[in-house]
C-alpha cells in the first residue's frame, strides 16, 4: 500500500499539490483523474521519487520515501514498475531485447532463464511473435503492451501508469485497461493510473481520486462516479456527449421507473 | 540570468553529471556490451571521414608548402619534413577533433537528447539504474581509448597523401618527401599528439552529453543541444590545445 500524507508541491511559489492525502490499495486499480493541468502527474512523479515534494510524507508500507537515500530508493524502484504515456521503449533495443533489460540489471539470472522469463512476460501481453521486432516497426498499442511486459518483468509490487490509453483507438484501450486489470490482480500488485479517459475509469477504477487544480476534490469507486453530486466532477465527468447522453437516458429511464411505482 | 552565473551553473551541473557518470557500473558484463557498441559506432564508423579528410589535407598540405618554399637556401625535404609536423603535431589530433566534435558530437548529443524527451531516460531512472552512467560512461571510455587508433590514422593517410600527390606532381620528388618526413623526427610529438586527442576525446564525447542529457522539450531543443555541444566542443577544444601545448612544449 502507498500512502501519502499532506502532500504539497510548489514551483517557483506556485502551488500545484495542495494538502493531498490519499491511500493507493493493494491489488487495486487507483485511478488519479482530473483535467489537464490539475496536478496529476506531478503526484505521480511525487510518488516515484521524480520530483521532491515541497512538504508531506510518501510511505510506501509504512516506509517514507522523503529524504530516502539514493541507493535506497533505488532498491525500491526495482520493485516499481512503469508504463509511460509515450512508452519509453528504447529505440536502439528490439522487443525482446527491451523486456530483457531490467532482468540483465538487476537479476541474477542466467542468460537462457533472462530470455524463458522475458518471452514469458511476452507471452502474458499477447505478444510472443515481435521479439525480433524494434520499437519503431511495431503499433502504438503494441508498444504499450511491449512497455507492460517490460514494467511487469521483475514481478513488481507497485505499477504505475501514466496515461496508457493516449493515442489509442478504443478498442485497443479496452485491451490494455483489461490487461493492467488482469495483470494486477493476478499479482497483487498496487497499481495507479493516471487518465483523463473516462472508458477507463469506469471499466477498471477500483478507487478513484479527482484532482482539481491541485486539490483533492472528491474520492470514491467506478460506481459512484458517474452518480455524484460533485460540481466538478460532473463537469469533467459530463464533458463528453456520450456519457451526458448515457446519463439523460439513465436519468429517464428512472424517472419512468419512479412514475409507474 | 548573467551569462557569467548561467556559465558558473552549467560548470557545476556538468561536474555534478560526471560524478554520476564515473561510478561504477551496475553490471559490468552490460558495460561492456555498451562499451563495444560504442566503440564500433563512435570509433570505427569514424575512420571513413577521418581517412578522407586526412588523405586530401595531406595531399594539398604538401602541394602548398611545395609552392610556398622555392627559395634555395631552403633544401627540399623541408616541404616533407613541415608537413610532417603540421600533421603530426595539429592537424590529426587538434584539427580532426574538430572535426570530429562535428561528427561525433552531434551524434551523442541528439541521441541522449531523444533518449531524454521521449522519456527513455526517466524510464532507467524509475528502473533504479543510475541513467548516467548506463548511457555517458561508455561513450566517453569507448571514444578516448579509440582516440589514439583515429589519430594514428589519420597521421599515417595524411602522410600517405603527401606521398601520393609527389608521385604524381614529381615536387619535390618521391625520395626527397620520404627523407622529408624522416627527418629530425621525435617520437615525442606523436605522444604529444596522442595524449592530446584523448583529452579532446574525453571533451567531446562529455560536453555532448552533457548537452543531450539536459535537453528539455521537443525535437527543435534536441536540435538546440546538438548545435550547442559543437560549438561548446570546438571552443573548449581550442582551449585545451592552446593550454596543453604551452604546458607540454612550452
Amino acid at each position: 500500500m502507498i500512502e501519502v500524507k499532506n502532500l504539497i508541491k510548489e514551483f517557483e511559489g506556485r502551488i500545484v499539490l495542495n494538502n493531498i492525502n490519499a491511500e493507493f490499495e493493494k491489488g487495486k486499480v487507483n485511478m488519479i483523474i482530473g483535467k489537464s493541468g490539475s496536478g496529476k502527474t506531478v503526484l505521480l512523479k511525487c510518488l516515484i521519487g521524480l520530483v521532491q515534494p515541497t512538504s508531506g510524507d510518501i510511505l510506501y508500507e509504512k516506509e517514507s520515501i522523503i529524504g530516502m537515500k539514493a541507493s535506497e530508493m533505488n532498491r525500491l524502484r526495482r520493485d516499481m514498475g512503469m508504463l509511460f504515456q509515450g512508452s519509453a521503449l528504447f529505440d536502439s533495443k528490439t522487443v525482446l531485447e527491451n523486456v530483457m533489460f531490467p532482468l540483465d540489471m538487476f537479476s541474477r539470472m542466467s542468460r537462457r532463464e533472462r530470455r524463458k522469463r522475458a518471452e514469458f512476460c511476452l507471452e502474458r501481453v499477447n505478444l510472443a511473435e515481435a521479439h525480433n521486432l524494434y520499437p519503431s516497426e511495431i503499433s502504438g498499442g503494441m508498444m504499450k503492451r511491449v512497455a507492460i511486459a517490460r514494467a511487469i518483468a521483475l514481478n513488481p509490487k507497485y505499477l504505475f501508469c501514466d496515461e496508457p490509453n493516449s493515442g489509442l483507438d478504443p478498442k485497443t484501450s479496452q485491451l490494455i485497461d483489461e490487461l493492467i486489470a488482469d495483470i494486477t490482480a493476478e499479482y497483487g500488485m498496487t497499481t495507479i493510473v493516471i487518465s483523463h479517459d473516462m472508458n477507463s475509469v469506469i471499466n477498471i477504477g477500483d478507487n478513484i481520486i479527482f484532482l482539481n487544480e491541485g486539490i483533492k476534490e472528491w474520492v470514491g469507486g467506478r460506481d459512484e462516479v458517474m452518480y455524484t453530486t460533485n460540481d466538478k466532477l460532473n463537469d469533467f465527468v459530463f464533458a463528453s456527449d456520450l456519457f451526458k447522453k448515457i446519463k439523460e437516458a439513465d436519468d429517464a429511464i428512472t424517472m419512468r421507473e419512479s412514475a409507474k411505482a | 540570468m548573467s551569462l557569467t552565473i548561467r556559465s558558473l551553473e552549467s560548470v557545476g551541473e556538468y561536474a555534478l553529471l560526471m560524478n554520476r557518470v564515473f561510478s561504477v557500473p551496475d553490471r559490468m558484463r552490460v558495460f561492456l556490451k555498451e562499451f563495444s557498441k560504442e566503440v564500433y559506432k563512435l570509433g570505427v564508423n569514424s575512420i571513413w571521414i577521418v581517412s578522407i579528410i586526412s588523405f586530401f589535407i595531406g595531399a594539398v598540405t604538401v602541394m602548398q608548402i611545395s609552392l610556398s618554399i622555392d627559395s634555395p637556401l631552403l633544401p627540399r625535404f623541408t616541404v616533407g619534413f613541415v608537413s610532417r609536423e603540421i600533421i603530426l603535431l595539429e592537424f590529426s589530433s587538434t584539427i580532426m577533433c574538430l572535426i570530429l566534435a562535428g561528427k561525433v558530437g552531434s551524434n551523442i548529443a541528439s541521441e541522449i537528447g531523444s533518449m531524454r524527451i521521449t522519456e527513455q531516460i526517466d524510464a532507467l531512472e524509475i528502473m533504479g539504474v543510475n541513467s548516467a552512467n548506463y548511457l555517458i560512461f561508455p561513450k566517453i571510455t569507448a571514444f578516448v581509448v579509440f582516440m589514439p587508433v583515429l589519430v594514428i590514422f589519420s597521421m599515417f593517410v595524411g602522410l600517405m597523401g603527401g606521398y601520393i600527390i609527389c608521385l604524381v606532381l614529381g615536387t619535390p620528388s618521391v625520395d626527397t618527401y620520404i627523407y622529408g618526413i624522416q627527418a629530425f623526427f621525435r617520437a615525442l610529438f606523436v605522444w604529444n599528439s596522442i595524449a592530446k586527442s584523448m583529452i579532446f576525446g574525453f571533451i567531446i564525447a562529455s560536453v555532448s552529453a552533457f548537452y543531450g542529457y539536459n535537453a528539455k522539450g521537443g525535437a527543435l531543443e534536441v536540435g538546440q543541444a546538438s548545435t550547442n555541444s559543437v560549438v561548446t566542443n570546438s571552443i573548449l577544444i581550442l582551449a585545451a590545445n592552446l593550454l596543453f601545448t604551452q604546458t607540454t612544449m612550452g
